[in-house]
């Protein structure tokens, strides 16, 4: 996968929840086409209008907490959203992003270095999140099990060579 | 090492497991709701066939009881298929009611075992001494799939509550108390121990709301080390054998937080985050469009029974509505046999299915736009149970059933009707 990600940031503040991000009355629907339609509905209706593929989102602390529903990170990722940069994450929605290879970046302070809609640089390897004038601040670099299954393009394809092994 | 390190290190086949290591444990109970149809997609979409072991998989068609859309129907419908193709035959049909009640009802959930739930209130289990996580519908995948999952083992807190809570004060209040306090992210990824002295005046379904709402300040999973109270309900529930973990003298916690409960007042989460916690004397005489008991968090028949013995014989407020919804089959039948049904329908009561209901905002119970509810649930995000200008305020069972005779935001405590008092 391309470790190094470009992007603009939509910014958003702190506890943004699963039910923000993906609001309760639509988890009936289950098709990617169909969910992607709602993405950050609860707090920005306007964001699946100006959302382009590869643009980053920039969050306060607990972005994703609340509900365990996967249709927030399966809506973000299927929108395009190349990677989210939050000074923490709830924890089930970071599972389930890393689970479908949604890249996310912890990194405290970020709020007080990004504008919305600043183009920004990304590098997963080192941490470093920069602008066109330069790094702005270094996050704490992935573990390397979760650079694992995102360089596996998800956890669905290690799971099946383990059953395939298996067989 | 800690009782619940010691719980991880036996699923994952290990001697230890220090913090921050990841581990790939057994999972001894797995759970499905019905708003998860992608879980199945997953498992095929990983290569799934065959179910590792379907008696130790459990399906709930719990939010959407009984459907109220062709989807929802649909939903369900494959999830029933899926079951029936799998040989899983713990299908809890729209009967049971919310995933965490039916599990405790049937005595499923044991001290020392993992379970794994795709909602995020899974650390309800802690209440029993087992390890209750909630995942997305692709870790779930995992498990059916090959009966294993992976966790990293967290840092773990230790909150300790102090002293005998007053009269008026219950779990609720205690937890929103404590969330409020430390804040909706104190324990992200982290593991919660509950523990002091007032845990010996909280019975199982009081336990169950402390366990359940750690959640909502980020936690992972949470415990209560077992205990008498804890024994007698599995006594009369559980029949197979199970081990009891107790952490090491010498564990040292990550952190740990103390709380007085002896003066605590009854407490309100306004909205609309749950940290953002009061007194309930700051918003009284707030005028109150519906109250609304239910859910995992204050759908248990203890609670109905505080709003039977407040309301019984009187009637609710003309201009408010009272939406109960008993947690499961077994709380609803308990609640009529104990003929608390009968008292809070004749007070003006409106009786749904055993579910989630309104929980969640999708189903029966939801809010218009700028009405004000006051709920036993555990989340006021906006949107979440109905519209996004609605106004969530989560209190106690005693808080919603006397908002409900009142009409408005009360303080409960001299409402309160103690059983054979
Ligand atoms: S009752 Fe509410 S919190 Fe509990 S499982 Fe259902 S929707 Fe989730």
């Amino acid at each position: 996968m391309n470790t190094n990600l470009q992007g603009r940031a939509f910014v958003f503040g702190n506890n943004v929840d699963t039910d923000q991000i993906y609001p309760g009355r639509f988890v009936q629907y289950t098709d990617v086409e169909d969910v992607a339609k709602y993405a950050m509905h609860g707090v920005d209706p306007e964001f699946i209008h100006t959302v382009k593929q590869g643009d980053i989102i920039v969050a306060g602390t607990n972005f994703g907490c609340g509900s365990s529903r996967e249709h927030a990170a399966i809506t973000l990722k299927a929108v395009g959203v190349g990677a989210i940069i939050a000074e923490s994450f709830g924890r089930i929605f970071y599972r389930n992003a890393i689970n479908l290879a949604l890249p996310l970046i912890v990194c405290p302070h970020i709020l007080k270095y990004v504008q919305s809609r600043d183009s920004l640089l990304v590098d997963l390897k080192s941490g470093t999140i920069s602008n066109e004038k330069g790094i702005l601040i270094t996050a704490e670099p992935l573990s390397p099990y979760v650079m694992s299954i995102l360089e596996a393009g998800g956890i669905k394809p290690l799971v099946r060579a383990q059953l395939l092994r298996g067989a | 090492m800690h009782a619940i390190e010691k719980l991880l290190a036996n699923k994952a086949g290990k001697d230890s497991v220090t913090t921050g290591e990841i581990v790939n444990c057994e999972v001894d109970l797995a759970g499905i709701n019905d708003l998860y149809l992608q879980t199945v997609r997953s498992f095929h979409e990983m290569g799934g066939v065959k179910v590792y072991d379907p008696s130790r998989v459990m399906m709930f068609l719990d939010h959407y009881a009984p459907a109220s859309t062709i989807m929802q129907a649909q939903n369900q419908k494959a999830f029933r298929e899926f079951c029936w193709d799998q040989g899983i035959e713990m299908l809890m049909d729209i009967d049971q009611g919310v995933c965490h009640q039916v599990v405790a009802d049937k005595g499923l959930a044991h001290p020392g075992e993992i379970i794994v739930i795709t909602d995020s209130h899974t650390t309800t289990h802690g209440a029993f001494g087992a390890f209750g996580t909630g995942v997305g519908a692709t870790d779930l995948a995992i498990i059916l799939a090959t009966g294993k999952l992976w966790f990293r083992v967290p840092e773990i807190i230790k909150i300790n509550f102090e002293g005998k809570p007053p009269q008026g004060v219950y779990a609720k209040d205690i937890i929103l108390h404590a969330i409020g306090e430390l804040g909706a992210d104190f324990a992200v990824y982290k593991a919660v121990e509950l523990a002091g002295s007032t845990l010996q005046y909280l019975s199982i379904s009081e336990r169950m709301a402390l366990c359940n709402m750690s959640t909502e300040m980020g936690a992972k999973t949470s415990y209560i080390q077992p205990d008498d109270v804890t024994m007698a309900f599995l006594n009369e529930k559980v029949t197979r054998p199970y081990e009891i973990y107790h952490t090491d003298p010498d564990f040292v916690y990550a952190a740990q937080v103390s709380f007085d409960v002896t003066h605590l007042q009854p407490k309100l989460a306004a909205p609309s985050s749950v940290d953002n916690v009061f007194d309930i004397q700051t918003f009284i005489d707030t005028p109150v469009d519906q109250a609304y008991l239910g859910s995992c968090t204050g759908g248990r028949c203890e609670d109905i029974g505080i709003a039977a013995g407040i309301l019984k014989g009187k009637h609710i407020a003309p201009r408010t509505r009272f939406v109960i919804v008993p947690a499961s089959k077994g709380v609803f039948l308990e609640a009529m046999a104990k003929g608390y049904v009968q008292s809070l329908v004749e007070a003006g009561a409106t009786f749904v299915t055993p579910g989630c209901a309104a929980c969640l905002g999708t189903h029966e119970g939801m809010l218009a736009s700028d009405e004000t509810c006051i709920t036993t649930t555990n989340r006021n995000f906006p949107g979440r149970m109905g519209d996004t200008q609605a106004r969530i305020f989560l209190g106690s069972p005693a808080a919603v059933a006397a908002a409900a005779l009142e009409g408005k935001i009360v303080d409960p405590t001299p409402y309160i009707v103690k059983e054979n008092a």
